[in-house]
């Protein structure tokens, strides 16, 4: 039975990742997941600098689901590469590491220190929505989104995914735009923007007033979202939003993703990314599936 | 660093104890015996829509039998699931997560606010030099209070002046005359920002027990920060995560 993947050249072991941001980089969920069981770990959205993140509150829990804005508060480039790297190197998982920035400059900054770092792709967040300055801003425009998507692959030595943004018209154009500046795959998707207000303080419950809404809330959303990519460009796709167990990860694969990640569900149970990949094993000889691939974009 | 377990444990006890305050002893060896006083349990709801684990703070430890005590006030439809439980119910559970307190000093004003009081229960049984145990309420309906009478003197301040002094548990201290050389509290921000104005007055060192939302409980998402000092080990800017490296600090540490 083959449960490996490929994107963009780099085979996965299996198609679980682990969503960014969700994870850490994976010291803290170690204690109750073997990372070696894991296709890839995405670690945290790092910047060129430390960023220091929003005020509290940051989360909200909605009706299946949970607003966060956390605001990318990362260590820094430099710390991230002295601690967090040689960490995941111990463990026989792909290491995929997120990407965030308020400038180009900032993004081309991480990639370049990226170059020569044993690490095997690169995930570019330009539509984190709860920063003003970056982010989003590149995330929303299909030229800007060519464009930065053009400067780091100039620059980059590893494949550079795309992280798009759902809080657009039209998702197809921004694939479209990450493809023909030479993106080497695209994940999706990032969270939804969203509010929530308490009203017995009469006041928002997010410091931040927004927040990017994630869990099963917003699955069926971004299921849609990764079947109308798939259709629209032909750039593997990481899929995610809202995958909790295994039949969650199958809709995003038959619906076109070649790999899944799994985010708000670790809150939920810390072992969710190794439980969705016994899952899978176990549907694939139920079914007598013997290759993971059949089932990419099966459902037409 | 204690061992993290997540497991399904057994409810051995659960009790109303005030106004939608509950009381509830866990059965498990494991979470027991790593378990010490100020640290806190993550437990999950069984509803699906509801998918943060809810961090209630560790009111007793018994490690001969083995069980945990949670003292939590009901305070939405998470909490209101877990007060329905009943014993011999089984519940997901995380734990024990964070860093307690530090057994220290050798006289000791320990302080808690509303639902910041249960923690201070298994540090008062914990703690064996002099005590003094200031709890703060709202009003006449009390919790907790009989049970720290055997390891210190209880004084009481509520907001409506019903029992103890009127105010909050800083006037208690003034009122009291109280006197230590540290200082444990947990309670809300304005109780902690009292704490910290009154033992930097008095110079008196101080361990306060930290509040948040928190999403994760392990120190990875990094939802549950407050600000810091000095620059953080871990997250190398000005704030540190509550689950992990807290949710006790030294009062001069953190910002309130």
């Amino acid at each position: 039975m083959n449960m490996s993947v490929d994107i963009a050249g780099v085979t996965l072991k299996n198609p679980v990742m682990t969503a960014s941001g969700t994870f850490g980089s994976g010291v803290e969920y170690s204690e109750f997941v073997d990372l070696n069981r894991l296709g890839a770990v995405v670690t945290k959205g790092v910047a060129n600098i430390p960023w220091q993140g929003n005020p509290t509150p940051r989360i909200a829990e909605t009706y299946g689901g949970m607003l966060n804005a956390v605001g990318l508060q990362n260590p820094g480039i430099d710390l991230f590469l002295e601690r967090d790297i040689p960490f995941l190197k111990q463990y026989d998982t792909k290491i995929v590491v997120n990407v965030c920035g308020r400038t180009t400059e900032d993004y081309c900054e991480v990639v370049e220190r990226l170059a020569d770092c044993d690490v095997d792709l690169l995930e570019i967040n330009i539509s984190c929505p709860n920063v003003k300055e970056g982010g989003i801003a590149f995330g929303q425009n299909p030229k800007a989104v060519e464009k930065i998507t053009n400067e780091l692959k100039r620059i980059a030595r590893q494949p550079v995914i795309m992280k798009l943004s759902p809080n657009v018209t039209d998702i197809t154009e921004m694939a479209k735009a990450a493809e023909a500046g030479g993106a080497d795959a695209l994940s999706l998707i990032n969270t939804l923007t969203g509010m929530k207000i308490d009203v017995n303080k009469r006041a928002f419950v997010l410091a931040n007033k927004t927040g990017g809404l994630s869990g099963p809330a917003i699955k069926p959303v971004a299921v849609r979202m990764v079947y109308q990519v798939a259709n629209a460009v032909n750039l593997p796709i990481i899929g995610m939003g809202g995958i909790i167990n295994e039949e969650d990860a199958l809709e995003f694969i038959m619906a076109g993703a070649s790999a899944v990640a799994v985010g708000t569900a670790n809150f939920t149970n810390p072992m969710a990314t190794v439980d969705i990949v016994d899952g899978l094993e176990e549907y694939m000889s139920k079914n007598g599936i013997e290759d993971i691939n059949e089932l990419i974009g099966c459902v037409k | 660093m204690s061992k993290k377990y997540k497991k399904i444990v057994k409810i051995e006890k659960m009790e109303q104890i005030g106004a939608g305050i509950f009381s509830i002893w866990l059965e498990d060896r494991e979470i027991t015996f790593e378990a010490t006083a100020g640290q806190f349990v993550s437990l999950y709801c069984r509803d699906g829509s509801r998918l943060l684990p809810r961090p209630i703070s560790i009111c007793e430890i018994d490690k001969e039998k083995g069980m945990v005590r949670l003292v939590f006030r009901v305070a939405g439809k998470g909490t209101e699931e877990f007060a329905k439980m009943k014993p011999g119910d089984f519940i997901d559970v995380m734990g024990p997560l964070g860093n307690g307190f530090t057994l220290e000093g050798t006289k000791a004003i320990l302080i808690g606010g509303g639902i910041g009081i249960p923690p201070m229960l298994e540090l008062a049984k914990e703690l064996s030099c002099e005590k003094q145990i200031v709890l703060g309420y709202r009003d006449s309906d009390t919790f907790l209070k009989e049970e720290f009478e055997p390891y210190g003197t209880v004084y009481v301040a509520t907001e409506d002046g019903s029992i103890g002094t009127k105010g909050n548990v800083i006037d208690a201290i003034k009122g009291n005359d109280l006197n230590a050389d540290i200082i444990f509290a947990c309670g809300p921000a304005p109780m902690l920002r009292g704490v910290k104005e009154y033992a930097i007055s008095h110079e008196i060192k101080a361990q306060i027990s930290m509040e948040e939302r928190m999403a994760c409980g392990i120190g990875a998402c990094l939802a549950c920060v407050c600000g810091k000092k000095e620059k953080d080990h871990h997250t190398n800017v000005k704030n540190t995560r509550i689950c992990k490296d807290g949710p006790v600090f030294y009062i001069d540490d953190i910002e309130l």
